[in-house]
């Protein structure tokens, strides 16, 4: 048990601080060029993409500065290391581990450039928690796949020009889980239609996409036909420890201490009512034992052993605290929680706080419901029969 | 490195096969000499890349399959239920059983006869004993000890220490009063000066293992200001009783002090530093507690998950059905993080100690928290059978109420953590 840094990892982490104070510095913040700048910084740095393999623009760094990058940025409040979240978490992974070479040379110095979004279409009308049991059809037809179906929940589906979509080309296997097969569709393909759900907290991020007769190249297939499970779980697999939310959830903490420091009720600050220091307290526990398991798994990562259903923990934990959270902020400021932007009053300003009482399902329900999480464990880890 | 190699030994699969006649295989070749090649550091890191590592090293693991298999094989659920009927939940042979395998002095220096361990080995095996639910005043005595090691003089450490590392004393710490206020708020007990020492009279309350200790670590006052010091059982004056508690397995009382001259060479923190010394103290002895609530709670998961994959109703074993699965799963999920907190609050305890008690509060806080539900679930999955004297369940959830209290609740703990927090 050690949990301190090697001198070159000690080195490295002071490389990225010197970076940090150069390039986040106010004055450089002022630039109105600034997020392009850094996304060109960072990108000279080779930390977009730290473990991809070099050959296609990426770092080819180890695991633990990967870790040590993402935390040190996640504390300084730094932008994105770039603008394709879904390319870099988990398409681009998926690519590198079972793309062709043509796929890896074409799509992996784009998402490493942010020159374009990917969305990410696996749940279905009639298959969301149950993906498995997907419906949407691609048949062959000569050098290309013929897509019908829908998919739902994509998220930022109209703003994206690829989506990774998981289609079902042999109706006939015994087992759900076979005869699923990983497509690459350009999002401007005749017969693809993308209509904007409206969320509860009044944001369009997620939509329906629509498949009509969609032609996707075959070279556009990622791994084998019928193999799309594995495809499906080693990407989200890369969704890894979660250690690199503690340091922006240590924050809000923080922000929310402070809130219920100056906000007073009934002549007191409200950080004196015994509920709120529990819950606060509370709060600062899982966030650190969010902490502490994700260096437990990233241990086991540095051993070599993969990663498997126990991240399901941390994503169980940072489903409270998004709910969590989101909440206290409202309960701390009391009736005036009630408004939406707060009032024109002394001391009733604009909420500073985002509106997390809503905003948690994006974090609590993408990638997979609690409930989903705890068959994971009892199933994969406890050993429980399948319901 | 002689001596520190024959106690390591002690703890290895060998030397259980002497003392406890089992039929372990001796440690392979290769695990030896690894071995061999540690340092004397406790927590040193077997692992060579030398990067950060949250696991066990290979002797820690030994460690721990040496403890699991001692208590499946010496120590087994009847054999815990005898000890448990006995007055003082206490059975000597296992005490020397323990005592030969080094378990009483394993964090005591070398030069005191112990192992020379730290503080993350004993959590390592406070782990295994808790998840036998294994009598024994263990916990107690290595407190006791750790007591004295840390702020004993070297003459304190030659007298108190090797009598502890070989199990011929059983120590344990006083520190709470009837008021029960953990802290130096909570100590009244004042020392009336008598020549070269002071006389303390009053009562110590909730002492752990309080009838079979010969040795107590006292939280009093001098002068004002809060003193550790050391009172032999045998002393003028003394007397202790103990009570059965919620949990069989354990025991707790009073100690009561008649007029009892504590020598000045008997006290080991005073002057100023008595309340950092009591400080530190609660924080070795939460972490301690909490590591064999891990034990006992990864236990109580086994046990409730093993009959949810035997007992059919409805057709189909229970552990089918979501109503089962899920509040099994949210144990996992606790249990995990408890054993993530402790361990960290352990480590802490040589390598950081200025973050120890932040640490501790969040693992005492989070792992009592934990116990409670899991306790409760865990009888209340198994239906009926979960709440007859003869399932081992319920023992768990007596355990969870004894844990709950010791050295400061979730409550305690959790308002600690807010102040020391600055809110």
């Amino acid at each position: 048990m050690d949990f301190k840094l090697t001198a070159e990892e000690e080195a490295f982490r002071d490389e990225v601080r010197g970076f940090i104070k150069e390039h986040l510095s106010p004055d450089a913040k002022k630039n109105p060029n600034f997020l392009a700048g850094w996304l060109k910084a960072v990108r000279e740095k080779r930390w977009v993409g730290f473990n991809w393999p070099p050959e296609y623009g990426g770092g080819g760094g180890g695991i633990m500065e990967q870790v040590i990058l993402k935390e040190e940025m996640s504390k300084a409040g730094a932008p994105p290391l770039g603008l394709c979240m879904m390319g870099l978490q988990w398409v681009g992974p998926a690519i590198i581990e079972y793309g062709t070479e043509e796929q890896k040379r074409k799509f992996l110095p784009d998402i490493l450039d942010s020159k374009y979004q990917w969305c990410t279409g696996y749940s279905e009308p009639q298959f969301g928690s149950d993906l498995a049991s997907l419906q949407c059809k691609a048949v062959r037809d000569g050098d290309e796949y013929v897509v019908n179906g829908q998919k739902i929940w994509t998220s930022l589906a109209a703003w994206s020009s690829w989506i990774i979509l998981l289609t079902r080309t042999d109706f006939t296997t015994a087992d759900k889980h076979e005869g699923i097969t990983c497509l690459l569709v350009e999002m401007n393909s005749p017969g693809l239609t993308v209509r904007p759900i409206k969320n509860m907290a009044g944001s369009s991020h997620f939509a329906e996409v629509f498949f009509d007769n969609v032609r996707v190249p075959v070279e556009n297939r990622l791994g084998d036909e019928g193999k799309g499970w594995a495809v499906t779980i080693s990407a989200l697999a890369h969704e890894r420890s979660g250690i690199s939310e503690v340091a922006g959830l240590v924050d809000q903490l923080q922000e929310l201490v402070e809130l219920a420091q100056k906000t007073t009720r009934n002549g007191r600050p409200v950080s004196e009512h015994p509920q709120i220091r529990l819950r606060l307290a509370k709060a600062d526990a899982v966030i650190e034992g969010m902490r502490l398991n994700g260096q437990r798994f990233l241990t086991k990562q540095l051993k070599g052993e993969p990663l498997t259903s126990e991240t399901s923990i941390n994503k169980l934990h940072r489903a409270f605290l998004a709910i969590e959270l989101g909440d206290l902020p409202l309960e701390i400021r009391g009736s005036a929680g009630q408004y939406r932007d707060g009032s024109d009053e002394p001391g009733m300003e604009r909420n500073r706080l985002p509106s997390g009482a809503l905003d948690w399902p994006n974090v609590v329900i993408g990638g997979g419901t609690p409930n989903i999480q705890r068959n994971i464990i009892a199933e994969r880890i406890l050993g429980l029969p399948k319901d | 490195m002689e001596e520190s190699l024959q106690q390591r030994e002690r703890l290895l699969p060998g030397n259980l096969a002497r003392t406890a006649g089992t039929g372990c295989e001796a440690p392979p070749p290769l695990l030896v000499s690894g071995l061999l090649a540690t340092s004397g550091r406790a927590n040193a890191n077997l692992d060579t890349d030398g990067s950060m590592n949250f696991g066990l090293t290979d002797e820690q693991q030994i460690l721990s399959n040496v403890a699991r298999r001692f208590i499946e094989e010496r120590a087994p659920m009847p054999k815990v239920r005898d000890v448990m009927e006995s007055p003082e939940a206490f059975d000597e042979n296992l005490w020397s059983e323990m005592a030969g395998l080094g378990w009483c002095g394993l964090t005591v220096d070398e030069k005191y006869g112990g192992a020379g361990l730290g503080f993350v080995d004993l959590a390592v095996l406070l782990e295994e004993t808790g998840r036998g639910l294994l009598p024994g005043p263990l916990a107690s005595t290595s407190l006791a000890a750790a007591a004295i090691s840390e702020f004993g003089s070297d003459e304190q450490k030659q007298r108190y220490l090797p009598s502890l590392a070989d199990g011929s004393a059983i120590g344990t710490l006083a520190l709470l009063e009837a008021s029960d206020t953990l802290g130096p708020e909570g100590v009244a007990i004042t020392g009336a000066k008598d020549g070269a020492g002071h006389r303390l009279t009053g009562t110590k309350s909730f002492v752990h293992d309080a009838g079979i200790a010969t040795l107590f670590v006292v939280a009093c006052r001098f002068d004002g200001k809060i003193a550790l010091a050391v009172v032999p059982s045998s002393a003028d004056g003394v007397t202790s009783k103990t009570y059965r508690t919620i949990d069989q397995t354990k025991r707790l009382g009073d100690l009561k002090l008649d007029n009892v001259l504590v020598p000045e060479g008997d006290v080991l923190a005073s002057a100023g530093k008595g309340d950092d010394a009591l400080l530190r103290l609660i924080d070795l002895a939460a972490v301690a507690t909490a590591a064999e609530m891990v034990g006992a709670m990864d236990r109580a998961l086994e046990i409730t998950t093993g009959y949810a994959k035997e007992r059919i109703q409805f057709g189909a074993p229970i552990g089918k059905y979501q109503g089962v699965k899920h509040p099994l799963a949210e144990m996992f999920v606790d249990i995990e993080t408890s054993r993530s907190l402790v361990y960290y609050a352990a480590w802490c305890v040589a390598e950081n100690p200025e973050a120890l008690p932040v640490a501790t509060a969040r693992a005492k806080a989070y792992a009592s928290e934990a116990f409670t539900r899991i306790g409760i679930d865990g009888v209340q999955l198994h239906g009926a059978i979960g709440f007859t004297a003869e399932y081992d369940i319920q023992l768990y959830l007596k355990r969870s109420k004894w844990a709950l209290p010791a050295f400061g609740d979730s409550a305690f703990h959790y308002e600690r953590l807010a102040r020391l927090g600055g809110y």
